[in-house]
């Protein structure tokens, strides 16, 4: 059994990415909103799956949890109440000239990261000095090896972040209110 | 090159992962769980109807078999042989994914949930749960928080309001009480310490089930379940009296018919998890002759029996409660979510994060006296919720009393209308 494991593994891991790869473009290439968002969808759960074979459990169950599952279902909330699926205008956003920035923005992304990957830098972030499923099980488990850092190394960064989420919440209550008392008004 | 954690996870088993026996057990249990959850899924539709006339004081099919039992076969030959009808304008390609996608993430949840005691074999010991992931119940979380997406693509691709209109209330009834369901496992986090459903399991026979020691916890879980199982009160994306059958108004024959079978997965499948987080999981009450080792078979066909005697029970209170409760009104849905469940259930996390870190201060013991303590505050809690629930304020059935000064502001408000209409010439 496991000298076929090393095969298997590969194979679903390009398999995940080109999956996740196509999905992307044709997310991006869809004019209806609502195909694109479900393209979204694919393309996140494939990115689970790839997590799930980098040992990182958790953080796959998470990104469908809360990516595919709430905030992709909030999108497509918005964009049926706004009922976007046929409007035209939509793609006027891409004239040539929006397609030139766009091609010009994604050009510099790809230069950045090829730039990033070459580059010898420092993380100051703590990575395990191994991986596998007995350096994760050492550091506490699949949550442990990322709960521990977090709330430890980490507590300020990380409640700053959640007061920062509580901010925008708040901007975006105030915001809805004051153009209903307007509307009333 | 290593195996990764997910295939090591039933290492715990004394059967070695690697060997050709481990993969055949594994495929057995997956065939067995499905063919058990399907013709669960079938029966249930027709547990329900004789219930409903059962409450109602009618017969219900009773003419198909012996006290129509066969009805559910003669239900499938029906919905199979029926036209397929596609709306015009309709996304076809969605429109057809839509009844697949909502029922597919209702079995796969099944995948984490323990449905016994380990078995015996002579290969080696086999634990009695398809795949027993380090994710434990948030894979459930996970993909149960999928399946809103049938009900929506179900609802935007059939080019029909109505079915719109299902598919936008029900996702956001969905992401409303998703939230409150997760925070209640947090309270059985704290408890177990691990995400996984053995352990939670494990807990609850050492320190009782966590029904007692969560109430409020398990109250709210119970509230969340119904609400993302589309069943009534939580029946507004089909509530026929409004949208006539909600988000699948368009579909026939065997597509829709997938859509009642995935209310009824989703239904099992969340008793399995009520059942497994806060009612003992496979544990036999009152013993603890089943939580130890030596394993045997009868064990684990007692303790199958007791998870399947729970889940039915549950599966069946689902029924009873459909056939008691009107609907709410869909305002009243998003209250209940936000403005009770979600600062309820925060409020909880805190009162019971800081009595377990007194117990564990005190030297207390993870075991019954620690339950027991729980249990007492528990019995506090619950009371101080009911009382402020039963207020009728907040979540108001419309036979509810009001208070004085609402009914005073709510007749004014009338005579206000009932003036400007009597202006308006009418």
């Amino acid at each position: 059994m496991n000298e076929f494991y090393p095969l298997v593994y590969t194979f679903h891991f390009y398999l995940f990415g080109l999956v996740a790869l196509a999905a992307a473009i044709v997310f991006v290439t869809r004019k209806s909103p609502v195909a694109a968002a479900l393209w979204l969808v694919v393309v996140m759960t494939s990115l689970a799956a790839l997590y799930v074979m980098l040992d990182a459990e958790f953080v796959a169950v998470i990104q469908v949890l809360v990516y595919a599952g709430a905030i992709m279902v909030v999108f497509l909330f918005i964009v049926m109440l706004l009922n976007l699926g046929t409007l035209s205008e939509l793609g006027e956003i891409r004239g040539k000239w929006g397609r030139i920035a766009a091609a010009l923005v994604g050009l510099a992304l790809v230069a950045e990261l090829a730039a990033l990957s070459r580059a010898a830098y420092s993380l100051r972030v703590t990575v395990p000095a191994r991986s596998g499923p007995e350096a994760i099980a050492e550091t506490g488990g699949v949550i442990g090896s990322i709960a521990a850092p977090m709330f430890r190394d980490y507590l300020l960064a990380f409640e700053l972040t959640s007061v920062l989420l509580l901010v925008a919440i708040i901007g975006s209550v105030v915001l809805a209110r004051k153009r209903s008392e307007h509307d009333a008004g | 090159m290593m195996a990764p954690a997910l295939f090591q996870a039933g290492a715990v088993s004394q059967m070695d992962p690697s060997t050709g026996v481990y993969l055949i057990a594994a495929i057995v249990k997956l065939v067995v769980i499905f063919t058990i959850c399907m013709v669960g899924v079938a029966y249930s539709t027709f547990a329900e109807r004789r219930i409903s006339a059962w409450i109602q004081d009618r017969h219900g099919p009773n003419r198909v078999g012996p006290q129509g039992v066969l009805q559910v076969l003669a239900d499938g030959v029906k919905n199979i042989m029926k036209e397929e009808t596609y709306p015009n304008f309709a996304s076809k390609a969605l429109f057809i994914l839509a009844p697949g996608l909502a029922f597919l993430p209702a079995m796969v949840a099944w995948a984490v949930i323990p449905f016994g005691s380990p078995l015996p074999t002579p290969w080696g010991r086999i634990d009695l749960v398809v795949a027993d992931l380090p994710v434990g119940f948030l894979f459930t979380l996970a993909v149960t928080s999928i399946g809103v997406y049938g009900i929506v693509i179900a609802g935007w691709s059939s080019n029909n309001k109505y079915a719109l209109l299902g598919g936008l209330r029900s996702s956001a009834q969905m992401v409303s009480y998703e939230i409150a369901m997760g925070m209640s496992t947090v309270c059985v986090l704290l408890l177990a310490g691990n995400v996984s459903l053995g352990v939670v399991v494990d807990q609850q026979a050492r320190m009782g089930w966590n029904v007692l020691l969560l109430s409020v916890a398990a109250l709210i879980f119970l509230i969340s379940a119904f609400a993302e199982t589309n069943r009534l009160p939580f029946d507004l994306p089909e509530a026929e009296s409004e949208l006539i059958a909600g988000y699948h108004a368009e579909y026939s024959a065997m597509k829709f018919s997938m859509f009642p079978m995935s209310e009824y997965a989703n239904m099992i499948t969340s008793s399995a998890m009520i059942v497994t987080l806060f009612f003992g999981g496979w544990d036999i009450p009152f013993t603890h002759w089943d939580n130890d080792a030596p394993w045997t078979v009868l064990k684990s066909v007692l303790t199958f029996g007791a998870f399947a005697t729970k889940v039915m029970f549950f599966v069946f209170f689902y029924m009873w409660i459909r056939w008691t409760l009107p609907r709410f009104r869909y305002d009243q849905l998003m209250a209940l979510g936000w403005k009770v469940l979600l600062p309820v259930v925060l409020a909880y996390i805190v009162i019971v994060a800081g009595a377990v870190l007194a117990l564990d201060a005190a030297g207390v013991a993870r075991g019954p006296a620690f339950g027991a303590i729980l249990f007492g505050m528990n019995v506090v809690l619950l009371a101080v919720l009911v009382f402020a629930l039963d207020k009728g304020r907040l979540v108001s059935p419309s036979y509810a009393r009001l208070a004085q000064d609402r009914v005073a502001r709510l007749r004014a408000a009338s005579a206000q209308r009932s003036i400007v209409a009597g202006g308006g010439g009418q």
